[in-house]
Order: structure tokens, then C-alpha cells, then sequence
């Protein structure tokens, strides 16, 4: 009996160490943004090929093209275009970094369906969140306190707005912190006085988005580049994706790709 | 033979039992040195001074800022907020069920008292969030509902059970002849209970007490959902705060691990943890005094 066991065991462990042998690992490191997309692409991507493993962390844009340009990863996630500096850094390391666009991030504004503002501009919100602005009066012709809603700056929504919308500015510290899109869509939808600013893959007719610059919130928009609080997030590979990397990234940008982008809360690129 | 093998059966259940016993306490030991070991870099970074007294929670900006007080003072409004609400309301539930609820009463009641300690307190929170806040809200005209009274009241509630509950034990404590006597030289009911029986479980109520507020400082989910989460220093109990604990919960799934701002979430856990100590200190030493003064001591 026991030597069964241990015969089994043996034999198991073998097996599994063949097993991991076989299988071809891709790994991504970088943006907290991409993390989700990267995620569910690569969940539905093993569920594909089983026989290829994708590892993903964390870790944030600039960890992401470091390890890039150190190799140290196959694809490195960036919710910003690589930096000059960066872009010295891989020369010197004789590193052709590609550039892959795998979605998009677009954020839009949101206040209380009886609001009765349509519109603002960045100069405006940038005011409203840095504690400039701190009545409605002061923008149109609605009267009252603005209560002013942000995310744990922590998270890649807050990032993407602090470095879109406020210049990377402190926002007011009497600003509320709710810790998910979803939280922020509920506190404004039941706060009339409220401003708010959540993923475009999560608005509802229980919020009303504003106009920025005069230009709507739409995913659309967002593609053809003329609504301002939105970004290109991207993967970047060594030199032109090959092999696997290349089936990866092209399943990314597949319907199926793009679609789970959208489910994430992203603007799929097509 | 045989009782040798019973003797060595026994050695082998006692091991367990300790090893049971003291498994917990493992547990504590683990927590404590992790507490230490993650939250201790930060003060290599950020002075420990400027840490616990300065004003201003901006830990992923350039440079960043790392000061907890508006965290602490979150943390403490909302608390003392909940103690006025759920020791009236524990401390005079308990009364009622102890000295004026009959059997039948007593029976239905003290378990449908525990059993708001069973609600999960995301429900709390949601119930918070959709109910409490904006009608708190309208009804004030306020900007907006989630503040720290709204916290206070649902962690009141949220505590009244833990308050309650001891605070019964501790009436009940009270040797039945101690009533007895007060009757006896002609004191009424009304006398007995403020003059005899609250006095003699003064100590037990204070520990009913304390425990409560151990539980209102620690809660995490309630507060993140209701309290507004502003890490401004809080002026008046109608405006938002942030908690420590809210804090936590909310960075701590998307900060860079080893990073300053990492660390100093447990740093910050680090100084909950020993409030909490020092409440669960002061309780104990309490109730051992508790139990002498009665001559129920060990």
C-alpha cells in the first residue's frame, strides 16, 4: 500500500515536471491600468492554449518598460508612451522597443442627473478638483457646494485623471475617497451636489456625464482622438512581436481581445 | 502494556490541545512581527513624528506626504460618535433584559440583540449608503450624507450587540443576595438598580464598553462604504472623514509592493493594532478588578 503511494507520487511528480517543461511562458509585468486587460486576455488566452502559461504583474508603467529594456519580462504594460529617456536607455542597450496600442482609456466627467451644468472645461475641473473652484455658482448657473468625489490615488483611474485632467496637481484634500468606479457612480447619483469622474465603460443613465471642451464623452470620440481625458495604453515588446508574444498580442487585438477590453471598463479600438 | 499505551494516548490528545490552545496565539505572534517587520521602513523614509502628526494624506504624489492625522482623527470621531449612541443603547438594553424583562421576554430578546452581531457589515454599509446617507442628507441639507455621523450611527448600532451583551453578563453577575439585602433595608427597585447593582457591575460595563469601542475603531468595511472618505482633519461630525482602517482597505489592493507608500499602510496598521491593545489592555485589567472587588476573583 504505502510503496503504491509513493510509486504514485513519483510518478505524478514526473509527470507535472514534464508537464511544466513543456509548457511556454509568456510573462507581463508593468501598468496597474493594463493589469485587468492583460489579465482577463491572458486568462481567456490559457483557456485557448493550454499549453501556454502567461504570468502578469503589476508594478506600474515605468517598472513595465524597464523590465522590458533589462529583458526581464516578454511584455512590458504602459499606460504612457515610452519616455526620450527611456527610449536613450534601450538604445545604449542595443533594444529595439515596439510599440503595441492594445486599447484605450477614456475617463469621463459626471454630476447628478439634475445638474443642470452640461458642460466644463479641463481649466474648470482642474479649478473644481484642486480646491479653486468650490461652488456651483462659479460655473453655472446651479447654486451650492460642490462636493467633490475622487478615487484612492492609488488606482489607475486616478492616476489617469490626475495626470490628464489636473497636470499631476494635488487634489483638495477635503475631496471623497470612494474605492471603485462603481462606488463613485453611486455617491453621485445620490449626492446632487456632486462631482465625479469614473471609466467611460461605466456610465448609466443614474449619472449624467458632462462635456469637456465641448466635446462628448463617447467612445468614438475617444478613438478619433477629440475628447481630451482619454489615453492610448500600450504593450511594449523587444522589437516587432514574434511566436507566441505575437499570438498573444494579436488575440489582444482581436474581436475577442478588444471585446473583454471593453467588459474591463475599456474603449476597445474598434 | 495497556496502560502504557493509554499514557502515551493521553501525552499524544494533551499535545494537541495545547498545540490548539496556543495556535491562536501563533497566529498573533505572526501578525505582530509582520505588522513590525513591513511597517517599520517607513519611518527610514518619513519621521515617525511627522508621520503621526502631519496633516496632509498624499502618499502617491511627487513628492509624496505621509501624515495620519486626519486618519486618526477619522478613526476617533467616528468612534466616540458610535460609543455615545451604542452605550445608551447596549448599557439600557442590557438593564431592561436583566431587571425588568420577564423569562419569556428575556428569552426572545437577548438572542435577537446577538443576532445584529451576526448582519455581515457590508450589509451594514450598503444599507448605509442607500438608506441612512441620503436621507441624513435631505433631511440636514447637507452636501452630501456620507460623513462621519453617518458612520458612528451604523457602527452604534453595529457595537450595541458586543456593549449588550457583556454588560448582561456583568449584571448578572451580581449576586442575587446583594438585591436581596438593598430590598431588605427598604430601598426600592428604582434605588437598588442605580445605588447596588450598577455600582457593582460598574467595572463589567466599562469592559462592555471598552470592547465596544475596540470593535468600532477596527471596523473597516462600514466606514469605507459610508463614512465619505475626505483625509481632512474633521471640523464637525456632519462632514466626510477617513478612518485608518478605510484607508488600508482602500490602497492597499493597488499600491506598489515594497514601495514607501506600502509600508506605511502597515505602519498604520501598526498604530491600530496598538490602540486596539491598549483598549483590550484596559479592559482586562477592568474586569480582574471587577472580579475581586466582588470576591469572584482567582
Amino acid at each position: 500500500m504505502f510503496g503504491l503511494l509513493t510509486g504514485a507520487l513519483i510518478i505524478s511528480l514526473i509527470f507535472s515536471a514534464h508537464v511544466l517543461a513543456a509548457k511556454k511562458a509568456i510573462t507581463i509585468k508593468g501598468s496597474t491600468t493594463v493589469l485587468p486587460i492583460a489579465q482577463a486576455c491572458a486568462e481567456a488566452f490559457m483557456n485557448k492554449y493550454p499549453d501556454i502559461d502567461i504570468s502578469v504583474q503589476g508594478g506600474g508603467s515605468g517598472v513595465g518598460i524597464a523590465s522590458i529594456i533589462d529583458g526581464t519580462c516578454d511584455i512590458g504594460d504602459s499606460s504612457r508612451p515610452i519616455k526620450d529617456k527611456e527610449k536613450a536607455k534601450a538604445e545604449e542597450k542595443g533594444v529595439q522597443v515596439y510599440e503595441n496600442v492594445v486599447a484605450m482609456d477614456g475617463i469621463a466627467v459626471v454630476v447628478h442627473p439634475s445638474n443642470p451644468v452640461n458642460e466644463l472645461t479641463r481649466e474648470q475641473i482642474k479649478a473644481i478638483y484642486t480646491g479653486k473652484i468650490s461652488n456651483w455658482s462659479e460655473v453655472g448657473e446651479k447654486k451650492g457646494k460642490i462636493v467633490v468625489i475622487s478615487r484612492d490615488s492609488a488606482s489607475g483611474t486616478f492616476e489617469a485623471f490626475n495626470h490628464l485632467a489636473l497636470d499631476k496637481e494635488r487634489v483638495r484634500p477635503e475631496s471623497l475617497l470612494n474605492a471603485s468606479n462603481n462606488a463613485v457612480a453611486m455617491t453621485v447619483a445620490s449626492t446632487p451636489g456632486a462631482i465625479g469622474y469614473i471609466g467611460l465603460g461605466y456610465l448609466s443613465p443614474k449619472v449624467k456625464s458632462l462635456k469637456v471642451n465641448g466635446v462628448e464623452p463617447t467612445k468614438e470620440n475617444v478613438v478619433n482622438g477629440s475628447y481630451i481625458l482619454a489615453r492610448k495604453l500600450f504593450m511594449y515588446t523587444k522589437g516587432e512581436p514574434e511566436g507566441i508574444i505575437k499570438q498573444f498580442v494579436d488575440f489582444i487585438l482581436s474581436s475577442d481581445g478588444q471585446k473583454l477590453a471593453d467588459e474591463a471598463g475599456f474603449v476597445a479600438l474598434k | 502494556m495497556k496502560a502504557q499505551v493509554r499514557r502515551i494516548k493521553e501525552r499524544i490528545y494533551k499535545g494537541i490541545f495545547t498545540f490548539l490552545a496556543f495556535s491562536s496565539l501563533l497566529f498573533l505572534v505572526g501578525i505582530t512581527i509582520t505588522l513590525f517587520l513591513e511597517g517599520l521602513p517607513t519611518f527610514k523614509e518619513v519621521k515617525f513624528l511627522n508621520f503621526i502628526f502631519g496633516k496632509y494624506w498624499y502618499p502617491t504624489y511627487e513628492p509624496p506626504e505621509f501624515g495620519i492625522l486626519p486618519l486618526i482623527l477619522g478613526s476617533f470621531w467616528v468612534t466616540a460618535g458610535a460609543v455615545l449612541i451604542c452605550v445608551p443603547l447596549g448599557v439600557g438594553s442590557a438593564l431592561f433584559i436583566n431587571e425588568l424583562a420577564g423569562r419569556r421576554l428575556r428569552a426572545i430578546l437577548k438572542p435577537l440583540i446577538e443576532l445584529l452581531a451576526g448582519i455581515p457589515s457590508i450589509v451594514y454599509g450598503l444599507f448605509g449608503i442607500v438608506i441612512i446617507a441620503p436621507s441624513l442628507q435631505k433631511l440636514l441639507n447637507l452636501p452630501v450624507g456620507l460623513t462621519a455621523f453617518t458612520g458612528s450611527l451604523i457602527l452604534g448600532i453595529m457595537a450595541t450587540p458586543t456593549v449588550c451583551s457583556i454588560s448582561e453578563d456583568a449584571l448578572s453577575f451580581v449576586p442575587r443576595s446583594f438585591q436581596e439585602a438593598s430590598f431588605a433595608v427598604g430601598a426600592n427597585r428604582w434605588q437598588t438598580l442605580t445605588r447596588v447593582v450598577i455600582p457593582a457591575s460598574a467595572s463589567g460595563i466599562s469592559t462592555a464598553i471598552i470592547l465596544g469601542m475596540s470593535r468600532a475603531v477596527g471596523e473597516t468595511m462600514t466606514v469605507l462604504m459610508v463614512c465619505g472618505g475626505a483625509a481632512v482633519i474633521p471640523r464637525t461630525f456632519f462632514q466626510p472623514v477617513r478612518p485608518m482602517t478605510a484607508t488600508i482597505a482602500a490602497e492597499m489592493g493597488e499600491t506598489v509592493m515594497g514601495s514607501t507608500h506600502y509600508h506605511s499602510l502597515f505602519a498604520i496598521g501598526l498604530i491600530l493594532f496598538l490602540i486596539t491593545l491598549g483598549f483590550n489592555i484596559v479592559a482586562e485589567l477592568i474586569s480582574r478588578r471587577f472580579r475581586l472587588k466582588l470576591g469572584l476573583g482567582r
